[in-house]
């Protein structure tokens, strides 16, 4: 089994931490002169996303996780499972509520997702950074209306809720960034 | 002006590691801290020194260590060193000192009076924003000084650096009641263990271990904030090189704001005591299964002669100049970290 020791882990590494997988977010190595070293590790547990620190004896190790991150298509919802295949080797995965839970209002069918597998299972889903998507729903913007921050909530197709200008209307495709979750302009006319 | 690539260039992709991770001003800085040390010992007639940095001896203190130095020739050319059968390619040849004290000691046992040098030092695995492998002390020894005369120098010097005191002087058990809530001598284990979130330590059964976590984690950082802070009459089991006098070492250490800077001791000067300590320690790191190096026969030596009544410090010069300019880390105050060394 793989182990990684303090002075190896980095923000980003991935550990084994009682059975659940974690991503490395700090690492603080502290050492009184003469005295005993240890490094004190915030971690995030990737299944649940909570944080945690943990305080280890300098050169202690933890098992490494089996995390390995690819970019697979995003092809449909089955109203349980969300199904995703790898475009080289076209194998299909499918991934449950919990892992897409932050991608899922950003992708309609077709994109390219950052998939985070774990010993080979959907473990986290990220949307492309940015996406192009069709607004269903907003109301007909006044021009000089300022209320609201000069902005007004959009729906897309997918479900999500955007703020855009007053002069994008109903039926326009917008460019959004899904980190953000905000409006990035107008796509085509 | 000519542009300057590598800085706030990371953008354009161009590999920056060349620059240095100090800003000029931090360098001057530095330029500026040592010109003022020298005129403080100067003034006060004692010697400045320059000692091996190569030593053929290793520390054998249980948390310190050192850094082996391999001749690239003896890796390389293998059949050369077979020719000499009894080095075997991998014998270091030195040892990157990890502190200037042993060459310092022996020097004062000949007859040098008071000594002060700066000194290059290197420590194997310790590396953080406080901490880098290759790193510059200021150590000094005072012929006829305790400890409390020399705590006494080291808040003058630093006085003299733009530092502003009064300074406190807290022992180590006034500082645990202050910070930590309980008595560092007496506290059963059990007690010792509740640090929060060092599960690790759940089952360790060394005290000194544990008041270590609770120094690094709870105490040091809580010390020094208001004005630098002595911390001092240190458990015996943690004297390392100060005498122990009615139970307590006679050891210090500065801290300024949560930062621990100096390390002092009165002392040592019984040559089979220092030996037995060296032994003790030696047996400990035996026991956590790490290398097992060889002590300083010299100093042991040095002893026999007679080492003067005195008392001596290190102080950490890139820490103080993170303290007297404001950074947030050691490599802010280093031409070059540990990085891009």
């Amino acid at each position: 089994m793989a182990t990684v020791s303090t002075n190896e882990m980095k923000a980003g590494t991935k550990v084994l931490i009682d059975g659940d997988p974690y991503a490395v977010i700090d690492n603080e190595y502290r050492k009184p002169g003469k005295g005993q070293a240890t490094n004190t590790l915030k971690v995030r547990n990737l299944k649940t996303g909570r944080v945690l620190e943990k305080t280890l004896k300098s050169g202690d190790s933890w098992e490494v996780a089996d995390i390995e991150e690819t970019d697979m298509q995003y092809l449909y919802n089955d109203g349980e499972f969300w199904h995703f295949m790898n475009p080289s080797s076209y194998e299909q995965i499918q991934a449950s509520q919990a892992a897409v839970e932050d991608a899922a209002k950003w992708i309609k069918g077709e994109e390219t997702c950052r998939v985070m597998l774990w010993n080979g299972v959907p473990l986290y889903i990220s949307a492309p950074n940015t996406v192009e998507l069709q607004i269903t729903e907003t109301d007909p913007g006044v021009r000089g209306d300022t209320s609201g921050g000069g902005g007004k909530p959009a729906t897309l197709e997918t479900g999500a809720v955007v703020r855009v200008p007053l002069f994008v209307q109903q039926g326009e495709v917008i460019k959004c960034d899904t980190r953000t979750g905000e409006y990035m302009g107008r796509v085509g006319k | 002006m000519a542009l300057r690539p590598g800085i706030g260039n990371r953008e354009s992709g161009i590999d920056s590691t060349w620059a240095p991770t100090a800003t000029m001003d931090r360098l001057k800085a530095r330029a500026d801290l040592y010109r003022s040390i020298r005129a403080f010992f100067d003034a006060r007639g004692v010697m400045e020194v320059e000692t091996p940095i190569l030593s053929a001896h290793a520390t054998v203190d249980r948390h310190i260590d050192s850094f082996a130095a391999v001749p690239l020739a003896a890796r390389l050319t293998h059949r050369a060193v077979e020719a000499v059968p009894h080095r075997s390619p991998l014998t270091p040849q030195g040892f990157l000192q990890t502190s200037p004290e042993f060459a310092m000691k022996r020097l004062l046992c000949a007859g040098s009076g008071p000594i002060w040098q700066i000194a290059k030092v290197f420590r194997a695995e310790e590396s953080g924003r406080y901490h880098n492998p290759e790193f510059t002390l200021l150590e000094w020894y005072r012929p006829g000084f305790d400890h409390h005369v020399l705590m006494d120098e080291v808040a003058a010097l630093l006085t003299a650096l733009g530092v502003s005191g009064p300074f406190e002087r807290l022992t180590y058990t006034e500082a645990f009641q202050r910070h930590a809530g309980f008595d560092p001598m007496t506290a059963p284990l059990t007690h010792l263990r509740t640090l929060p979130q060092a599960e690790a330590f759940a089952n360790c059964d060394d005290r000194d271990v544990l008041l270590d976590l609770w120094i690094s984690h709870r105490v040091g950082p809580a010390l020094g904030r208001e004005r630098p802070c002595f911390l001092h009459a240190f458990p015996a089991s943690q004297a390392a090189l100060a005498r122990v006098v009615n139970g307590r070492a006679e050891r210090f250490e500065l801290f300024w704001e949560g930062l621990e800077l100096a390390n002092g001791f009165h002392e040592l000067t019984d040559p089979a005591e220092q030996a037995r300590r060296f032994v003790s320690e030696q047996a400990q790191r035996a026991a956590e299964g790490r290398p097992v190096p060889p002590y300083d026969r010299h100093l042991i030596a040095a002893l026999e002669t007679g080492l003067p009544d005195c008392a001596g410090v290190a102080l950490g010069l890139d820490r103080l100049l993170m303290r007297l300019t404001g950074a947030a880390s050691l490599s802010e105050v280093l031409a070059f970290d540990g990085a891009r060394a």
